[in-house]
């Protein structure tokens, strides 16, 4: 239960894994493989230096990407991954340096030059038209006509249908894009890039938004691909992940290349590469000292204006003293429940008590005042007022009593020591408090959110997403404060698509799908069980599979 | 779990949707957002520039210069001469007519000239203030003409039709003005808070609504119309009610000294009260402000509220301080609509509003002596504001031209970065 990793199947998917030489095995497989259309290339990065202003994003970063090898890039968020992608994709151009396929320098102005040299890229959120079909989608950016103009709808259907067969897709190309689940949208993307000939694929992030059994079959058709000669970039943050999958790691930091890493590195090995420090990734926390019941959860539905349904009929309750961790595939009702609990859903039925009293329907306002503490998915959206000072911010909730407001006036004095405390105390980098809130890098603001939150009297505190793009640093500040909260007597609701965090913070586990809650399971549950539950497999069910 | 076999025909889990009526930061918002934001280096620039500008159409159209552009290429030297001629002439009229007057031989009567922009000033401060704060809480009230209007209204009735006492008239008339001006603009609040009716739609209809009510009033005998008269106008107000002069022998009256007041309150209310912070929370990201226990709608209601009385109170000054001898249905010259731009100008900042309150108001001033004394027509000076409008609305513009860095991109990035170096220096 310490490590985050608890379950991992390292010992199952190091087999499918191939070991040393790979390019000697490429050839060979490639020389047996049907897929005429997918050659192979080899990608070089030779010093790539990108600034902006006086920050270098990019610091002389080279990096050789063989055919037919997933190259993992690991490295934090805002490490310069990213810009890294965009430099190779023709979306900036490199202040020094040069992209190199097959050893012919290229020169991208935009990402067609690159995607007509052959670079394929599936975005973290995809670029697809809702609304299109999926072979419309593939089509789209280089319509086939025929004559009169008319679309060539039948070859796009024709690709789409070849190349799904090719990799066992098993994509409709006339499904509409807006009804097929994530992870056949990221095939989607796949396809796309394939039907134009992509020789190097880079995946950004491509895991974030699928269930673990998803990605797990993303891995496998990365494999495939590998196998079929393409080379990829893997762009990620998560160690697992990496370990599974990559032939190569190149780990970045603060822009610069820190080192190359073998696949069978521990994960401490790596996060201490990626963060440049020794890490400690697991939560260290005592059995919970439970107490009473304080939040009661009864038959709670929540609708929207439409009438859809998106929380169906929830119960459950939350001790003193516990972490209730709410799992499940984003977009499960996660959102919708915990705005309910605050009071921001406006169609709400059911009965939600804290302390024993009813709190449905009485307005943020009094919800906040009865002690709820609320660390919103979204802290840029809902969380934090970006163009208002981190001193402002910590009294956005309490702005309309004491202590921070008297007789109608803000207590200005009060309020900046409030702030230079709570910067000190919750360890806020910023240049003073009166930086504004939206300069501040996403830990920071985190930590700015929390802050407010933690400083006031709670009852109870519901934690969306709260790590969700954090660097590994802040992440572990944060779960330590959640299990300080915890250990404090006061029950504490988290909100996490990711299964590490869950199975490091979690007492319970509630796991969520389209609506419903399909079990209360213990907080040790293995992660298989926890992602066949979020597939919509009952507890039960999912043990037997498991 | 057993893959493609099943995947394809699962449909999505529910869409991520969010039911919520304050509209999601749409594109005009943001465009809104960063025309209120700019720096005030952008309005000083988009100033300069609307000077030049003008500068050239004066030159343009002025007949001396026409005719030795005729022979440019023969004497150059003439050409430009005319040029300064028309150009520093024109500008030095309107100095003469907004400031300092050097042609009189006493400092008292060449300061008339500064006076007559206070006079002009005051209203455009007063409803500039009202449409800023609008700003500020992401509110666009165009609705200031109709809001001056009714406020005039009850102003006006108050001063010319009650027998009070010298001091108190002018409270009550101006109480009954703010509180008329309150009310036209809070209607406004209260449909957006209760209905989502966008506030820019309902105040333009409302100002037509005022309008035609005036002029109902107007012609109404036993309403506003003067007794005995036959013109849609109002008899003159009562001395009792009339703003007094601030010094003697000019124009300047006690009117000016609300703009100053209503000024120092809107500062107080934005930067030092809860509810301005409330105002400034909702306008910025009404999402956080919601999440953080505002009641986004009574901010809507206060807001307009608060926003329609201070443009009551550029009627109310209007009636009781420049037109005192009766008004009729233009009483409201298009300072509501004029206040918009005062509002971006001064960037919704309460001295900066007020600064430019005062630069407008010596446009007006100086503006008929520019056309008096250098024949240059009063319209160039309309087009001078416009064009003050026209750059302050695209940043981009007035930093390409004087070559200014892009703010939020690059800065933003370097201070992250830098946080995050320090965070791991500590941290190793």
């Amino acid at each position: 239960m310490a490590s985050p990793f608890p379950h991992s199947r390292c010992a199952c998917t190091r087999s499918g894994r191939r070991d040393a030489a790979p390019r000697l095995l490429v050839n060979t497989r490639t020389a047996l493989l049907p897929p005429p259309r997918i050659g192979n290339m080899k990608l070089e990065l030779r010093g790539i230096t990108k600034r902006f202003g006086a920050l270098v994003a990019n610091d002389h970063i080279s990096l050789t990407v063989e055919p037919g090898e997933i190259h993992c890039l690991l490295g934090e968020n805002g490490a310069g991954k990213s810009t890294l992608m965009n430099v190779l994709y023709g979306l900036y151009q490199a202040d020094e340096g040069e992209v190199l396929l097959d050893g012919e320098v290229q020169h991208f102005s935009g990402p067609g030059d690159a995607m007509a040299a052959g670079i394929g890229m599936v975005h973290q959120h995809f670029m697809l038209i809702p609304v299109f079909t999926v072979a419309e989608n593939v089509m789209l950016g280089h319509e086939a006509t025929k004559t009169g103009g008319v679309l060539d709808l039948d070859a796009a259907r024709e690709q789409v249908r070849e190349i799904s067969a090719r990799f066992g897709f098993h994509v409709d190309p006339d499904a509409l894009v807006e009804t097929l689940p994530v992870g056949v949208q990221q095939r989607v993307e796949i396809i796309k890039a394939l039907s134009r000939d992509a020789k190097v694929l880079v995946f950004d992030e491509p895991t974030a938004v699928l269930t673990p059994q998803e990605t797990d079959e993303l891995m496998a058709i990365m494999r495939q691909l590998r196998d079929a000669g393409t080379s990829i970039v893997f762009i990620t943050h998560k160690l697992r992940e990496v370990r599974e999958v990559a032939d190569r790691i190149t780990v970045i930091r603060l822009g610069k290349v820190v080192g190359e890493a073998s696949p069978e590195a521990s994960t401490t090995e790596l996060a201490s590469m990626m963060v440049g420090r020794a890490v400690d990734l697991s939560v260290d926390k005592e059995p919970p000292r439970l107490g009473e019941p304080v939040l009661v959860v009864d038959g709670l539905s929540v609708a929207d204006a439409t009438g859809q349904v998106h929380v169906d009929d929830v119960s459950f309750e939350v001790r003193a003293g516990e972490v209730l961790a709410i799992a499940g595939v984003q977009g499960n009702g996660q959102t919708e429940l915990t705005e309910a609990l605050l009071g921001l859903q406006p169609h709400v039925k059911g009965s939600i008590t804290l302390d024993g009293r009813e709190i449905v329907k009485r307005g943020v306002r009094k919800i906040l005042d009865a002690g709820v503490g609320f660390v919103p998915e979204d802290r840029t959206e809902d969380g934090l007022v970006a163009e208002f000072t981190i001193a402002e911010n910590l009294m956005l909730n309490r702005s309309t009593g004491e202590p921070f407001v008297r007789f109608g006036n803000l207590q200005l004095g009060f309020r900046d020591d409030f702030a230079r405390e709570k910067t000190k105390e919750f360890d806020i980098r910023a240049q003073g408090i009166d930086s504004l809130a939206g300069r501040l890098s996403g830990g920071n603001q985190q930590k700015v959110v929390l802050a407010r939150e933690l400083s006031r009297d709670l009852r109870l505190l519901v934690a969306a997403q709260p790590t969700r793009g954090l660097d590994v640093g802040s992440i572990e500040f944060v779960h330590s404060r959640i299990i300080q909260t915890r250990d404090a007597g006061i029950p504490v609701i988290v909100v996490s698509t990711e299964l590490d965090e869950v199975s490091a913070l979690a007492d319970r586990i509630a796991v969520m799908y389209r609506g419903k809650i399909v079990g209360i399971v213990p907080g040790d549950t293995p992660r298989e069980v926890l992602g066949l539950m979020m597939a919509g497999e009952t507890p039960a069910g999912a043990g037997e599979a498991a | 779990m057993s893959e493609q076999t099943e995947v394809v025909t699962q449909p999505e889990p529910a869409p991520e949707q969010r039911d919520r009526t304050v509209e999601q930061s749409s594109r005009w918002q943001q465009a809104m957002r960063d025309i209120v934001g700019g720096s005030a280096m952008i309005s000083v620039l988009a100033v300069l520039l609307a000077l030049i500008a003008g500068g050239i159409l004066i030159a343009v159209t002025d007949a001396r210069v026409q005719q030795t552009a005729g022979y440019f290429f023969a004497r150059p030297g003439d050409m430009l001469a005319a040029i300064w001629n028309a150009v520093s002439k024109a500008y030095l009229a309107l100095f003469r007519g907004s400031i300092y007057n050097f042609a009189r031989d006493d400092v008292g009567s060449a300061l008339t000239s500064l006076t007559d922009t206070l006079v002009f000033a005051t209203p455009l401060i007063a409803a500039g203030l009202g449409v800023g704060l609008g700003f500020r809480a992401g509110l666009f009230n165009i609705g200031g003409r109709g809001q001056m209007i009714m406020a005039a209204a009850a102003a006006g009735w108050v001063g010319f039709s009650f027998n009070l006492p010298p001091v108190i008239h002018v409270i009550v008339a101006v109480a009954a003005g703010l509180i008329a001006g309150g009310i036209w603009g809070g209607i406004v609040g209260l449909l957006k808070a209760k209905t989502g009716a966008h506030e820019v739609i309902v105040t333009i209809m409302l100002n037509f609504v005022a309008l035609y009510f005036l002029m109902y009033m107007l012609r109404t005998p036993g309403l506003l119309q003067a007794p005995g008269g036959n013109t849609p106008k109002t008899p003159p107000m009562e001395p009792t009610a009339i703003f007094p002069p601030l010094f003697p022998g000019h124009n300047v009256h006690w009117g000016f000294l609300t703009a100053i007041a209503a000024t120092v309150y809107v500062w107080w209310l934005l930067n030092r009260s809860s509810m301005g912070f409330q105002f400034r929370a909702v306008g910025i990201n009404p999402n956080a402000a919601r999440t953080a226990g505002m009641s986004v709608s009574s901010v809507y209601i206060w807001t307009m509220t608060i926003s329609g009385a201070l443009c009551g109170l550029a009627g109310v000054n209007q009636v009781l301080g420049t037109v005192t001898s009766g008004f009729s249905s233009g009483i409201d010259a298009g300072i509501g609509f004029d206040a918009i731009t005062v509002a971006l100008l001064g960037r919704s900042r309460p001295w900066g509003i007020f600064a430019a309150g005062l630069l407008f108001g010596a446009f007006k001033a100086g503006g008929f002596t520019m056309q008096a004394a250098a024949q240059v027509p009063v319209d160039i000076v309309l087009v001078v504001q416009s064009l003050i409008v026209l750059f302050i609305a695209a940043p981009p513009l007035v930093r390409a031209i004087f070559r200014l860095p892009t703010p939020g991109t690059a800065p933003r990035r370097r201070v992250r970065a830098s946080d995050r170096r320090a965070e791991k220096g500590a941290a190793a």
